[in-house]
């Protein structure tokens, strides 16, 4: 993973709640054995009618929107599905994070694992910043490491867990992190009960 | 110090903690499917890393199988090659697989517990939300994202921050024609899509205590769709009655040891939660969803809600466009909703007792003349049970397609889909916009509620309409 520690640019606002992983990315779309190539069907049935015609009206197809890194959205951001073609969707897209009030936890997660920032703010502070985005030329600039979103003349702050912040800000892969660990992973399975379960 | 079920499964895998950092958590289960594992298996190879514990490892075909004609093989080319290369991973990391010539395949989280692999405090992750259906049995199992797979194939870990812990507390007799699919029904209704956010919910009280293992799993599955990281229920007699013999089960000495550690799990007696909810089973009717997320949901004896029913902006909102892609009127009784198709099965409700639950509203009764019905057993196992019980026989004389194992029209990531407009009696778990197909509209119901739909050609109050 890349390190993550300064994002800037664009918004764009998508004000509704519960945006849950079919509409982020439809399941006609899950099936490639690849992480990339998920942009174009980002939000497809919202963004494509029946007939696969563009909504024009859907704002991820207004043309104004089109270089936008940072998505302002609802509460439950990212609920249902554990597919994580959801952050590789918005990430292909352009997207580099994500401001909201609440999300789901697996699409949180998923979303650090590949450098996707979700940013968390108060009701009042999302609503504040979807309406500096209402102009698709506000610029956002979003501080990682100070956390800190500054859009509209405003800075708010946020709040990551410190281990988050530091593997976002190394872009540090978690494996490596984990398998320095080796010994202990070994000394816990040999005090395993017998009788767990084992395919071998 | 008393301490809760989830606490005492967490503290028993810890394999390292360190402040300020997330706790290693070790895995005993780790299931795969071939949707969310081919970046995982991906990641190794570019990587160089391989499988720790191919043994700790069960991978099945679910999410993409057709359930009819399969002997013409996987007419779609994507969904081949997904599932070819699940097969070749599998057999370069000697993980066993249930494919589709096994009678064993069937949904991920059907299998597991059917083989016995399920067993009271274990860990069981899977790159599927549902994942938390394995809970039924006293087990810590969450659904994870691909690069958490490659994580835990590599490692057998995860980083984890401890998730919060919630109890929802049912108490009561459950009416007749009240199911566990009602009471989960009921408890997201309660306490919305997002209301578990940040927690793994207990399910306790005696009316959870009084479900079958089948109907606990029920209610367990869909914790995630109230947003709780896991749901879990306390290992009990019926618990271990249900594991006993099972073929991936402990035996002799392993057994008596296991069932000692198992009867240490249960929730201590003054063991507090972070948060506490509590239903009355008594007040549980039917339940059946009228929206676009499973919170939004009615007795079959209401009606659908207007927006202005709630006081919150973004709720009113959130119902008007709920509303509008169900192309239902505000204050429509639940009754007066009329259905196109039928769906009977999912990891839900695609359990033996599910499909006899529904045989038995169908005995002697044709599927209305509008409506297109199918079952889809949850596993070959399912399956072959049914049909040795006559189900089969039950189904298919009163209309229903009897098709072979899979996710199949819960997801509709197979050929298995609705078309725009559909409306659809579905015993699966999620109702989101274009989940069974796009422009499709579902509604969420228990086994014996969607066949006398079926029967019907609309919902129906079963407590009347079966006697």
């Amino acid at each position: 993973m890349e390190p993550v520690r300064r994002i800037e640019g664009t918004m764009v606002p998508l004000m509704r709640s519960h945006v849950d992983t079919d509409q982020i990315i439809p399941k006609q779309f899950l099936k490639r054995v690849e992480r990339s190539g998920f942009g174009p069907f980002l939000f497809h049935d919202w963004a494509y009618d029946h007939e696969g015609e563009l909504r024009p009206d859907f704002v991820f197809n207004q043309p104004e929107y089109q270089s936008a890194t940072v998505l302002v959205t609802g509460h439950n951001f990212g609920s249902g599905s554990s597919r994580e073609h959801a952050p590789w969707a918005l990430i292909d897209w352009g997207i580099r994070a994500v401001i909201a009030p609440s999300f789901a936890d697996i699409f949180r997660n998923n979303s650090l694992k590949n450098g996707l920032v979700p940013i968390i703010l108060s009701d009042e502070e999302v609503e504040r910043i979807a309406a500096v985005a209402g102009d698709p030329a506000a610029e956002v600039v979003i501080d990682v490491e100070a956390g800190t979103v500054t859009a509209g003349g405003v800075t708010v702050s946020f709040f990551l867990d410190p281990f988050v912040k530091h593997c976002l800000l190394n872009g540090l892969d978690d494996i490596a992190i984990t398998l320095d660990h080796e010994s202990e992973i070994s000394a816990f399975e040999a005090a395993r009960p017998g009788f767990k379960p084992s395919l071998a | 110090m008393p301490r809760t079920l989830f606490e005492k499964i967490w503290t028993d895998h810890v394999v390292r903690s360190a402040p300020g950092e997330p706790d290693l958590v070790y895995v005993d289960l780790h299931l795969v499917h071939e949707v969310t594992s081919p970046q995982a298996f991906e990641g190794l190879r570019l990587t160089g890393r391989g499988v720790r514990r191919a043994d700790l490892t069960l991978a099945t075909i679910d999410h993409g199988v057709p359930t009819i004609d399969r002997e013409h093989g996987i007419s779609d080319p994507r969904s081949r090659q997904q599932i070819d290369t699940l097969i070749a991973n599998c057999q370069e990391h000697e993980i066993t697989l249930y494919g589709l010539d096994d009678p064993r395949q069937g949904i991920v989280h059907i299998i597991g517990p059917e083989q016995g692999m399920t067993q009271p405090g274990m860990t069981i992750v899977c790159g599927d939300s549902h994942t938390s259906t394995h809970g039924a049995f006293g087990a810590l199992a969450f659904g994870i994202g691909t690069s958490e797979v490659e994580h835990v194939l590599a490692t057998q870990t995860l980083p984890q921050s401890r998730p919060k812990a919630m109890a929802v507390n049912v108490t009561g007799e459950l009416p007749a024609w009240s199911t566990a699919k009602d009471i989960i029904l009921a408890i997201i209704n309660r306490i919305g899509v997002g209301g578990g956010t940040g927690h793994v919910i207990e399910y306790r009280g005696d009316t959870i205590a009084n479900l079958s293992m089948e109907g606990r799993m029920t209610v367990c599955n869909m914790s995630i769709e109230g947003g709780a990281r896991a749901g879990l229920i306390g290992p009990d007699e019926t618990t271990f009655a249900y594991l006993k013999g099972r073929p991936q089960a402990p035996s002799g000495d392993a057994w008596d040891a296991a069932l000692d550690y198992w009867r240490g799990l249960p929730t201590d007696d003054d063991a507090g939660f972070d948060f506490e909810v509590g239903l009355n089973a008594a007040e549980i009717p039917p339940y059946v969803s009228w929206g676009t997320n499973p919170a939004q949901s009615a007795t079959v004896d209401g009606a659908v809600p207007a927006p202005g029913d709630f006081e919150d902006p973004s709720e009113q909102e959130h119902t008007a466009n709920a509303l509008a892609y169900m192309q239902l009127e505000p204050h429509t009784a639940i009754t007066d909703i009329t259905i196109d198709r039928v769906f009977l099965g999912s990891c839900t409700n695609g359990r033996i007792e599910d499909l006899r639950a529904a045989a038995a509203v169908l005995e002697g009764k044709r599927v209305h003349g509008d409506v297109h019905a199918m079952v889809v057993p949850g596993s070959g196992l399912v399956k072959l049970q049914a049909e040795s019980e006559g189900l089969d026989e039950v189904f298919t004389a009163a209309g229903f397609e009897w098709r072979d194992a899979g996710c199949s029209m819960c997801l509709g990531m197979n050929p298995d889909i609705l078309q725009p407009g559909e409306r659809c009696a579905s015993t699966s778990n999620r109702n989101f916009e274009g989940r069974q197909g796009r422009g499709g509209l579902t509604h969420l119901v228990s086994p014996a509620m969607a066949a006398a739909a079926a029967v019907a050609g609309r919902f129906v109050d079963i407590r009347e309409w079966a006697d």
